[in-house]
């Protein structure tokens, strides 16, 4: 099954990580990510939801607005894809992840397209 | 109260749970309408025994309660499928077992059997058997097992659903499959053990460890004869002996060959030295007891200090003949290189280097990562390591991991 992981980040909790040593661990990660196979796909970082832009469109009239869409205490901050047989790899895969030590990774099964 | 008295209460209490749900589902094949019986009981007992201590006859305790509250307790979950032929099933059951709860049979063997049975998916033997025997909630199961709670309860139905709609036998196979039907048993209790050993400093699955040892004693008395179930629990206990040792003060990993050996638990290695001679006996049989001689070998060389690899190695041989398995072939490899060579460990490596199953299992780049350092191929060994850091899940090895590898780069 394949699964998006998607990572929040707890913004308290990042500002105190050792960056060094948590992108030494990232970069460890997104190698394992790489080598484990097809349906893996290494981890990508997104920048910080306050400039991220928000669009909205209903009646013909479009919404513009400043991030962050959601003003919440963890952030969304970045995914990564993973093809696993079960729920207990997924978990595996999210506890590897390092960004797991500084928020929570949450674990989507994504709904595969089925031909008619 | 203190600890000690909690764990004596919750053990009684387990105990003629574990007995009395097996006699109970025994009859009737319906694990969960057995759980249905027994919940209130059970749940009282491990709220009132503790405080008021265990009772003088703790089965025809949980009987009375069970009995009082039970019609009630089965109505109110009956939307399964239960209906009223059911309850008065379980009402004869539980009226009979009461009328004499001296002689209630052991039937907990059984359980496990139909627990472990072929028709049971492999992975959810081990839930099973915590739930039945030990009575844990399956949030508790979910938790040492790191499954969401939801799923673990969802799988758990299911699985009794499927002992009852298949009339899986709880019985104690026939002599001629009972050696590979034990086996079922044993890995799903080894199964429980592991996950408790490599979540370190984590309380549910250290005691999960500790159920898992409970449930080996508990085969190793029901079937004295059976050399591989001693092996289990000497392997458990020498494990279970060198777990102090394995993180030093600031919780840093500490490899076998550096651990202080006045940290392992003596009495705890000499349970199992005996179990493992009771085992060996009429000659090693199986897996669990190779294992455990593998276990005895390593205390032996670091107590006497006197290199025993070419006896690790012949032991990792027979393991390999017996289970093929990717893990031994590895953990050979490291004994290997003791005698031989790290050169000529890496080249006992080929034969799974392609297997695909490698590319995302720790154990494997970890291992290859020490043996290339060793050998000086020290790109090789950066490149293993560096995906053996990225695919640790414990904390403590990350960073060993990571120490190992700036080791290289200064070395």
């Amino acid at each position: 099954m394949r699964y998006m992981m998607i990572i929040h980040h707890d913004a308290e909790a990042m500002a105190k990580a050792p960056q060094q040593e948590l992108w030494a661990e990232y970069a460890a990660f997104n190698q394992a990510l790489n080598k484990a196979g097809e349906g893996f796909s290494g981890g990508l970082r997104l920048s910080p939801g306050k400039q991220g832009t928000v669009v909205r469109s209903s009646g013909g009239k479009t919404d513009v607005l400043d991030g962050p869409y959601a003003d919440t205490r963890e952030q969304l901050a970045g995914y990564f894809f993973i093809d696993v047989p079960d729920i207990e790899q997924a978990v595996e895969w999210a506890n590897r992840c390092p960004s797991s030590k500084y928020g929570a990774i949450e674990i989507r099964p994504i709904v595969e397209q089925t031909a008619s | 109260m203190d600890d000690l008295a909690r764990r004596t209460a919750e053990r009684a209490a387990r105990d003629s749970y574990g007995r009395l749900l097996a006699f109970l589902a025994a009859r009737t094949r319906d694990v969960a309408g057995a759980e249905d019986a027994l919940a209130e009981a059970f749940a009282s007992a491990l709220k009132s025994w503790p405080e008021q201590g265990v009772p003088a006859n703790p089965d025809a305790w949980l009987l009375t309660v069970a009995r009082r509250r039970q019609t009630d307790a089965v109505r109110r979950r009956q939307t399964r499928m239960a209906g009223e032929v059911h309850i008065q099933l379980m009402t004869e059951e539980l009226e009979e077992a009461a009328a004499n709860p001296q002689t209630i049979p052991d039937r907990r063997l059984a359980l496990m059997f139909a627990c472990a049975h072929p028709e049971i998916e492999a992975g959810m033997r081990a839930p099973l058997i915590l739930q039945t025997i030990l009575g844990l909630t399956a949030i508790d199961i979910a938790a040492a097992f790191l499954i969401p709670p939801a799923t673990m309860g969802q799988r758990l139905v299911r699985a009794k659903a499927r002992i009852r709609e298949l009339g899986v036998p709880f019985a104690i196979p026939e002599r001629e499959e009972l050696a590979a039907r034990l086996d079922a048993v044993l890995d799903a209790i080894y199964a429980a053990y592991a996950k408790g050993w490599t979540e370190i400093g984590d309380t549910a699955a250290e005691r999960l460890a500790d159920e898992a040892i409970w449930l080996g004693r508990l085969v190793v008395s029901l079937l004295p004869d059976e050399p591989e179930a001693k092996g289990m629990l000497a392997l458990m206990l020498y494990a279970e002996a060198r777990r102090g040792a394995r993180r030093d003060g600031a919780g840093a990993y500490v490899p076998l060959e550096r651990q202080d050996i006045e940290l392992w638990d003596e009495q705890q290695i000499m349970a199992a030295e005996a179990l493992l001679r009771q085992a060996n006996q009429a000659g090693p049989t199986g897996r669990y007891q190779i294992e455990a001689a593998i276990q005895s070998a390593h205390v032996a060389r670091r107590v006497t200090g006197r290199p025993n690899w070419d006896a690790v190695v012949a032991l990792y041989d027979v393991l390999l003949g017996l289970t093929q398995s990717p893990v031994a072939l590895l953990n050979r490899a490291a004994a290997l290189a003791e005698i031989e060579g790290a050169e000529a460990a890496l080249t006992s490596l080929d034969a799974i280097a392609g297997d695909r199953r490698m590319a995302d299992y720790q154990p494997y780049w970890a291992a290859r990562g020490h043996l290339c350092a060793r050998a000086g191929r020290k790109e090789e060994a950066y490149e293993a390591l560096t995906l053996a850091i990225g695919l640790s899940i414990d904390e403590a090895v990350r960073h060993y991991l990571i120490g190992q590898r700036t080791a290289l780069q200064d070395g």
